[in-house]
């Protein structure tokens, strides 16, 4: 092999296959325990609470907040499966192996992003089959439906690779999911419509990039939204770019890996 | 022989500003086996990880077989193997796994006979369906040396591989490592127990404070650093040196019957044959002699003392 040579496909489909070997060990975690809490969603607001909330734009209030459920396990399970992936070896130190190995930076990332996004869609789809057995579904557009799917966990995971790097630490790990990406999605119109929020809210809510993604996810399902499809694309691909630049400087600096 | 690997003018500064190594210059030669000697924090682990991918380097270069180990990673990578001296694995994965994952990182096709083999060498395929949490440290450590091993490299790094490892998985060790030399394979390792250099290195490189200072085929080290020793045990005790032997480095063990001659093996003057003749003219007799060679952890020892 030389540097004219193709990728290192083997090494991409060894890493990957490691992690989706991780998330079937931990079945419970991975899989189990989202179900169960989708539920719990679904007994509070679909049916205790939602039965005492009219409808939004039409829509049932416990089928409205299906795509905002899906978004918010989305998020938070990208964000945690990535950071993971590439925490831990870093904190056992195994990770020499992967640095001292004939791989790309890039196979690196499409491996560890490729492995962590395809969970979480996964979970996305599990949560959704979850979803149908309480509520009626509709899906207007399932191309941008997964397309918003796959896009979102993407990103994500991207995100929550970062997260991984730069913690030093297991608290710094969970600091950005816990302080800044739980509050932006229960913030970003996962339970209601943002124009229900009053006048100034409405403005400073439009500062959240959740709201992009989960307006656009819904307009997916019932073709309607807080903000136009064009613009939730937009932001959404913005975020992308952003995450990619980053981990672009990572990897030409060497940021927490190489020193 | 021409040299597989080659360091030229590597420095590396952490950002603490801490200088691990400062302008390091190294050819190892295809198919030795080269003991990097030196106290801990000399900069050995440092100069591997850069050489293996691991650290970046703050200037200079390295080619591993002619690749430049910066523009051409791929190729230098995948020759090499490395054994770190941390047991660092991952805990939850099976050793066939692990060791399987490792062949498909260095970009090998799968070989699930080469794998079975590397596991058989070493012992441990009565493991494979084991998680690498529930193997003792010696089988751990065989473990990390499979993984080095599963994609047939062609230089093997060492770091430290018999640091608390018992005598069995050493013998073991050093065993595979004539093994993979018959087979061409490149070994540099280091060590703290300098006996094992002794016995395995063709060339021997002593690192410190982040410099090398020295590096000789084994033989010649010995040959020209070594010094001997020459203890006679007395017939009766003496009370003192008598002054006809001043010009020998004699020293007189404190109970009178030991005399302990100290002398270079590279030149014989003043030679033992004449001490001989001038303790006889003395009138001093003994029963018995012995000669020693110092062994390389005394050379060792004596260079880093020398060292400023």
């Amino acid at each position: 092999m030389n540097r004219h040579a193709a990728m290192n496909l083997r090494a991409v489909w060894a890493i990957y296959r490691m992690e989706m070997a991780r998330a079937f060990r931990t079945v419970l975690q991975s899989i189990v325990s989202p179900v169960i809490s989708t539920s719990l969603y679904f007994v509070v607001f679909g049916s205790a609470i939602g039965s005492r909330i009219t409808e939004i734009d039409g829509i049932s209030y416990g089928a409205f907040i299906v795509p905002g459920l899906m978004m918010l396990s989305l998020l938070t399970q990208s964000i945690s499966n990535a950071s993971f992936a590439i925490y831990f070896p870093k904190f056992v130190g195994s990770i020499y192996e992967l640095l001292s190995a004939p791989v790309s930076y890039l196979e690196i990332i499409i491996a560890y992003v490729g492995g962590a996004a395809t969970k979480s869609i996964m979970l996305g789809l599990i949560i959704l089959a979850t979803a149908a057995l309480f509520v009626p579904l509709r899906i207007e557009h399932p191309f941008w439906m997964i397309a918003f799917l796959v896009l979102t966990a993407v990103t994500f995971s991207l995100f929550g690779f970062i997260i991984g790097i730069w913690a030093k630490t297991f608290e710094q790990l969970q600091l950005v999911p816990l302080l800044i990406v739980t509050p932006l999605t229960f913030l970003g119109g996962s339970f209601y419509s943002i124009h229900m929020l009053p006048g100034i809210w409405k403005t400073i809510t439009l500062f959240n990039p959740v709201v992009y993604l989960i307006s656009g996810f819904r307009w997916s399902f019932y073709g309607k939204a807080d903000v136009s499809v064009g613009v939730s694309l937009g932001m959404t691909l913005v975020f992308l770019a952003a995450c990619i630049a980053i981990v672009a400087w990572i990897f030409r600096t060497g940021y927490r890996l190489r020193n | 022989m021409s040299s597989i690997i080659s360091i030229s003018g590597v420095t590396k500064t952490y950002a603490t500003g801490f200088k691990a190594l400062k302008e390091i210059n190294l050819d190892i030669e295809r198919g030795e086996i080269f003991a990097l000697l030196g106290p801990n924090g000399a900069g050995k682990t440092t100069l591997i990880s850069i050489v293996c991918g691991i650290v970046n380097r703050s200037s200079g270069s390295v080619t591993v077989d002619g690749h430049d180990i910066g523009r051409d990673y791929r190729a230098a990578r995948s020759l090499i193997g490395l054994v770190p001296q941390e047991l660092t694995i991952d805990a939850f994965e099976t050793v066939w796994a692990t060791v399987n994952y490792s062949r498909g990182l260095f970009g090998k096709a799968p070989d699930k006979a080469f794998v079975e083999k590397v596991l058989r060498d070493l012992s441990l395929w009565d493991k494979k369906d084991a998680k690498a949490i529930t193997l003792s440290g010696g089988m751990k450590r065989r473990l990390m040396i499979a993984k080095a091993l599963s994609h047939e490299p062609r230089v093997l790094f060492l770091d430290e591989p018999t640091a608390g490892v018992d005598v069995e998985l050493r013998q073991d060790m050093w065993a595979m490592v004539r093994r993979l030399r018959e087979d061409g394979v490149t070994i540099i390792l280091t060590t703290h127990y300098i006996e094992e250099a002794e016995a395995m290195a063709d060339r021997v490189g002593v690192i410190n404070r982040g410099e090398i200072i020295l590096v000789e085929g084994k033989a010649e080290l010995m040959r020209k650093l070594g010094r001997k020793q020459m203890t006679l045990e007395l017939r009766a005790p003496l009370a003192a040196l008598p002054v006809g032997l001043s010009r020998y480095a004699l020293e007189l063990s404190a109970d009178g019957n030991e005399l302990t001659y100290t002398y270079d093996s590279q030149s014989d003057r003043p030679g033992v044959a004449s001490l001989i003749r001038d303790l006889e003219a003395a009138g001093i007799q003994f029963h018995d002699l012995d000669t020693k060679n110092s062994t390389l952890e005394e050379i060792f020892v004596n260079l880093l003392r020398q060292e400023p």
